[in-house]
């Protein structure tokens, strides 16, 4: 056997196609997955206790089982209780659940890290809660959770490949594909590991041009 | 004299089972400095909170200005917490200043200054810093209005955080050991900033372990032990002598923060 670089660019258009929905459901996902954890995030600092509580043991059940098992129930298990998805949104929404029980505990952190002090100094002011929010917690959180954050979008880059197992035809599911076909699993699983930390060193990469941009606020001041 | 800037009546204060403040009864008179003095744990610092309404009185009344502070008391003595737009305007009357200066780190001084005057008085972004520069240039720190906090000394931290409160023209300002977290050497810009506030009339309120400046700028000075007022007076009546024994033992722990010259 040996390494075929041909076979590469022959399926070229498919990879791409792969990589794209790769790349889509990432973006999506990780959109999806801060979003949501933050509206969980703020429901259990500033909601009522027994939704918090509530919450906060669904973060536990799902940062306690394997997102691959979360993806089967979805994906199979789904039907029996009526929820009948396509690969792709039962996918998306698998990585958004997936992504959001651990975002929702990074900006738990940054929310307690906020010195209260900070918020004090905003109510004497004036300020009124949404614009504490808005214009005091938001900032000061999105700074001291940034490196946090970006490490858990990268996780989630090379949680899309589980996404191959119920058939989402990401870049994953295409290489192996190929891979199996032409009997070349070394070329396809190479593939493989070089787009994901490609893609991986990008995102890596953006999140250390934000937190230069950023480094002036964490020179903590006392 | 005119009526106080601030009343306080029969105020308590508890955290659970601890009673820190117990019955305070204190005038706080206008365009003069009172100092709230006494060890630690004698409660002057939640009493200066409680008049920023950053606590919640457990029984009693702050008026600012005859108006009532976070709650309004019946005639029977029970209280009605006030709505939270009511709370933010009778705040308004007031400044407040932290040990820990809580400047935010996300903005610039000039951006910490101009912040309320941009979202709370919604003036434009050029008004706003127009007025915060005025208010950077009187705590003399106008060339560093471009700066982070991060990028500040601990001293010109705490002027951008008096400029922040002066911002919105406050009628009372609240200090809340202003100086405590500073090198030795950084405390003296502060209290010359607070000395001319004081000069200009402003209403002050100063918790302080400066016991220095508390004799020589404060013209009431009230004296606070286990969450009692002990004594209250000018500062000739009250660290004049013959002296209270329990404000003699704690002048004794001072000495070096100017409590030399009244022993």
């Amino acid at each position: 056997m040996r390494f075929d670089p041909a076979l590469i660019i022959h399926h070229l258009p498919s990879i791409l196609s792969g990589l794209s929905i790769t790349i889509l459901t990432w973006l999506i996902g990780t959109i999806g997955a801060v979003l949501v954890g933050f509206v969980i995030a703020s429901a259990r600092r500033f909601g009522p206790r027994p939704l918090g509580m509530a919450l906060g043991a669904i973060v536990e059940v799902i940062r306690g089982t394997p997102f691959l098992i979360q993806l089967f129930l979805l994906y199979f298990g789904g039907p029996y209780i009526g929820l009948f998805l396509d690969p792709l949104p039962a996918g998306l929404l698998g990585l958004t659940v997936y992504g959001s029980a651990y975002f929702s505990e990074i900006f738990r952190g940054g929310f307690e890290a906020v010195p209260v002090g900070h918020i004090e100094a905003a109510e004497c002011v004036g300020l009124n809660r949404l614009q504490i929010v808005k214009r005091i917690l938001l900032p000061e959180m999105s700074m001291l959770v940034l490196p946090s954050a970006v490490n858990m979008a990268i996780l989630l880059i090379k949680e899309t490949a589980v996404l191959s197992i119920i058939t989402v035809p990401e870049l994953t599911m295409i290489v192996s594909a190929i891979g199996s076909e032409y009997y070349a699993f070394v070329e396809s699983l190479f593939l493989l590991a070089l787009f994901y930390w490609a893609l991986v060193e990008l995102c890596g990469f953006l999140g250390r041009k934000a937190e230069a941009k950023l480094s002036h606020f964490r020179l903590s001041a006392s | 004299m005119s009526h106080p800037a601030v009343t306080i009546r029969g105020l308590h204060k508890s955290f659970g089972a601890v009673e820190v403040l117990r019955g305070i009864d204190l005038d706080i008179p206008r365009a003069q400095v009172t100092c709230l003095i006494g060890p630690s744990g004698s409660g002057k610092s939640t009493l200066l909170r409680c008049m920023a309404f950053l606590e919640e009185t457990s029984s009693g009344s702050i008026l600012i200005d005859d108006a009532p502070l976070g709650f309004r008391t019946h005639a029977d003595g029970s209280r009605t917490r006030l709505p939270a737009a009511d709370i933010r305007t009778a705040r308004r009357k007031i400044g407040m200043v932290f040990q820990q200066f809580n400047l935010w780190p996300h903005m610039t001084a000039l951006g910490n200054v101009s912040e309320a005057l941009k979202t709370v008085q919604k003036l434009g972004r050029r008004e706003a810093e127009d007025r915060a520069m005025v208010q950077l240039k009187k705590v003399g720190l106008a060339e560093r209005a471009d700066h982070f906090p991060s990028q500040l000394s601990g001293g010109q931290q705490q002027r951008v955080a008096i400029a922040r409160a002066l911002a919105l023209e406050p009628e009372i300002m609240l200090f809340d050991e202003p100086t405590s977290s500073l090198d030795p050497e950084l405390t003296g810009e502060v209290l010359n900033v607070m000395r001319a506030l004081a000069d200009d009339g402003m209403t002050m309120v100063v918790v302080s372990h400066e016991i220095g400046f508390s004799a020589s700028v404060g013209q009431k000075i009230a004296f606070l032990d286990q969450g009692q007022l002990l004594l209250t007076g000018t500062p000739t009546e009250v660290f004049g002598k013959p002296r209270h024994p329990r404000l003699d033992q704690f002048l004794e722990t001072y000495l070096d923060r100017g409590a030399a010259m009244l022993l």
